[in-house]
């Protein structure tokens, strides 16, 4: 049983959801292989074939995979499937994009968002938003799977895995346009070890920005918000953490003025230690924090930046 | 243009799910449903392309059918969008939770009949949460997808669409026909008013069988069992922002 493994690649490197997806294919199998898709990605093949644990490392390159547009992806996958009985991809907004095409293109059901591998046919996915988990099994000859990066160990560094080229499928009537991406010297919120997130306690956009900066630089942290924080506008869209956001799990999670309703615990609740400043004892957010402050960030904050010194 | 639109009747957004005491699933019984809360936002922006509000020139959208895969009840979904603006339905009646490949067959088997010039639906149901059937179906039918929709333009022949991806935005140019499936902040649907409640009651809504469509629909996944997650229990109350820090470095996390 070999396993296919579609890296999500970060210009000349992969991001550390691929080596968890690793992790993930390795308890299907010992064969697990890496799909690295762009244009000029030979540097990130070869980041990949520094995962501990792969086979090979194939590159497939065409001006129509370097936005890894969902036509061009699909047709190419399609085309390697036949030497594959598992193919994994981390559950990114990409991955969503295209697995589903393939999958349909395969005639299989997709499985998404794997928070567990119980056999090679069986994996817990969180259903209603992570309210409740179900254990399926898969009767398909094949499985093509997303893997949530959050509930599985990165593998290891360490590899040397051979690196082949591949034919990469081009063209698709969906084209590329532009692409506007947040900059930022932070680390990124899906990975990084510590996150802040603020809430609609924070009142302005001006308000959040000069609170939660600098406590995030203090730290090396990202910056998440709640969905309310993003609908009144005090933070962009892809700082959301929660059910409609992202779902995080950082080693610390620091909740600011954020209350704790369903929908953000549903994207942070497996964080390894939750801290909740509130000024509201009666808050949510306290019945799943390791340590809560009942106060008002006005004077938490400044006093917790004093404290790290 | 003509612009199919996909419903999903599900547990209201507001109502905590709560498991079964045996394992089978969720319990839904004497539970608040409603239309899955990302279907509402496409049959929203379905409606706008037919009025032209925003940046739609009127008339962009010419018909909107609404097509629902569920129990009886689902027609009540139906309504709902037709309530909004939509112009008729169609309830492919089901007794079974179907799988998203079994509902991208079906719905591909209706596009066949429909020919719409573009399939609007939300990105994911509230329930099952797997973000397949619009990207399903479009491999189906061979055409293209833009999923994850935060703004979607039509000209030319072709629906520009700015998607919200991981670290920020992604715009595409979609020849039509087209899937495109919808985030959050498309737009915040509306609510219908009293008097196009009334006007929806006299719309129409086919109800037809799976069985009708001839479509393999048998199921995949096999679900063993649904458990309710392991739930945190609350920590300490520390003093202050001191006795925190401390606290978080005894921790090893700082």
């Amino acid at each position: 049983m070999a396993v296919l493994v579609i890296a999500d690649r970060d210009g000349d490197a992969v991001r550390d959801t691929t080596h968890k997806t690793v992790t993930a294919a390795l308890k299907l199998s010992g064969d697990v292989d890496i799909l690295v898709i762009g244009q000029g990605s030979k540097a990130a093949a070869d980041a990949a074939a520094k995962i501990a644990g792969v086979r090979k490392v194939l590159l497939a390159e065409s001006a129509g995979l370097g936005h890894q547009l969902a036509e061009a992806v699909a047709a190419t996958v399609v085309d390697l499937a036949a030497g594959y009985d598992a193919i994994l991809s981390p559950a990114t907004t990409d991955g969503k994009n295209f697995m589903p095409r393939i999958a349909a293109k395969l005639d299989v059901a997709p499985i998404s968002d794997i928070m567990e591998v119980v056999s090679a046919d069986t994996f817990v996915r969180p259903i209603y938003a992570g309210n409740a988990l179900e254990t399926i099994q898969s009767g398909d000859a094949k499985k093509i799977i997303t893997v949530r990066p959050t509930s599985f160990d990165a593998a290891a560094e360490g590899g040397s895995a051979p690196v082949e080229t591949t034919a990469g499928a081009d063209g698709g009537k969906a084209a590329f346009v532009s692409e506007e991406m947040v900059k930022s010297d932070r680390p990124e919120l899906g990975a990084a070890k510590i996150v802040v997130s603020g809430g609609r306690a924070l009142g302005s956009a001006e308000e959040f920005l000069a609170v939660m900066d600098p406590l995030a630089d203090r730290l090396g942290a990202a910056v998440g918000a709640s969905r309310a924080a993003v609908d009144a506008g005090y933070a962009p869209n892809d700082y959301q953490v929660g059910q409609t956001g992202k779902v995080v799990a950082p080693a610390l999670y620091i909740a600011i003025g954020i209350s704790g309703a369903i929908q953000h615990l549903a994207g942070m609740k497996d964080s390894k230690i939750i801290v909740a400043i509130n000024k509201d004892a009666d808050a949510p957010i306290f019945q799943v924090a390791d340590y809560g402050i009942v106060g008002d960030y006005k004077t938490v904050v400044p006093e917790l930046m004093t404290a790290l010194g | 243009m003509k612009v199919l639109v996909p419903v999903k009747r599900v547990i209201d957004y507001n109502v905590k799910a709560r498991v079964k005491a045996d394992q089978s699933g969720v319990d839904l019984a004497n539970v608040k449903m409603s239309m899955n809360p990302f279907d509402e936002i496409a049959v929203e922006e379905a409606v706008r392309m037919k009025e032209g509000k925003e940046h739609h020139a009127a008339g962009t959208a010419t018909e909107i059918v609404v097509v629902s895969i569920g129990v009886t009840q689902a027609q009540e979904t139906i309504r709902t969008a037709l309530a909004m603006g939509a112009d008729r339905g169609l309830l492919i009646q089901s007794d079974t939770d179907l799988e998203p490949l079994a509902v991208a067959k079906l719905l591909k088997a209706v596009v066949e009949e429909e020919k719409p010039d573009m399939v609007l639906l939300g990105k994911q149901s509230i329930d099952g949460d797997n973000n397949a059937v619009g990207q399903m179906l479009a491999a189906l039918l061979d055409w293209p997808q833009a999923t994850f929709a935060g703004k979607i333009v039509i000209a030319d022949g072709k629906a520009t669409v700015t998607r919200e991806v991981d670290g920020g935005l992604q715009t595409l140019a979609a020849s039509l026909p087209a899937v495109v499936s919808v985030d959050l902040r498309l737009n915040t649907p509306r609510y219908a008013s009293l008097p196009n409640i009334m006007k929806a009651k006299k719309k129409e809504i086919a109800v037809k069988a799976v069985a009708d469509y001839g479509v393999d629909t048998a199921p995949r996944l096999k679900v063993l069992k649904v458990t309710a997650p392991a739930q945190r229990s609350a920590g300490i109350k520390v003093a202050d922002a001191a006795e925190l820090v401390s606290k978080l470095k005894t921790a090893g996390v700082l």
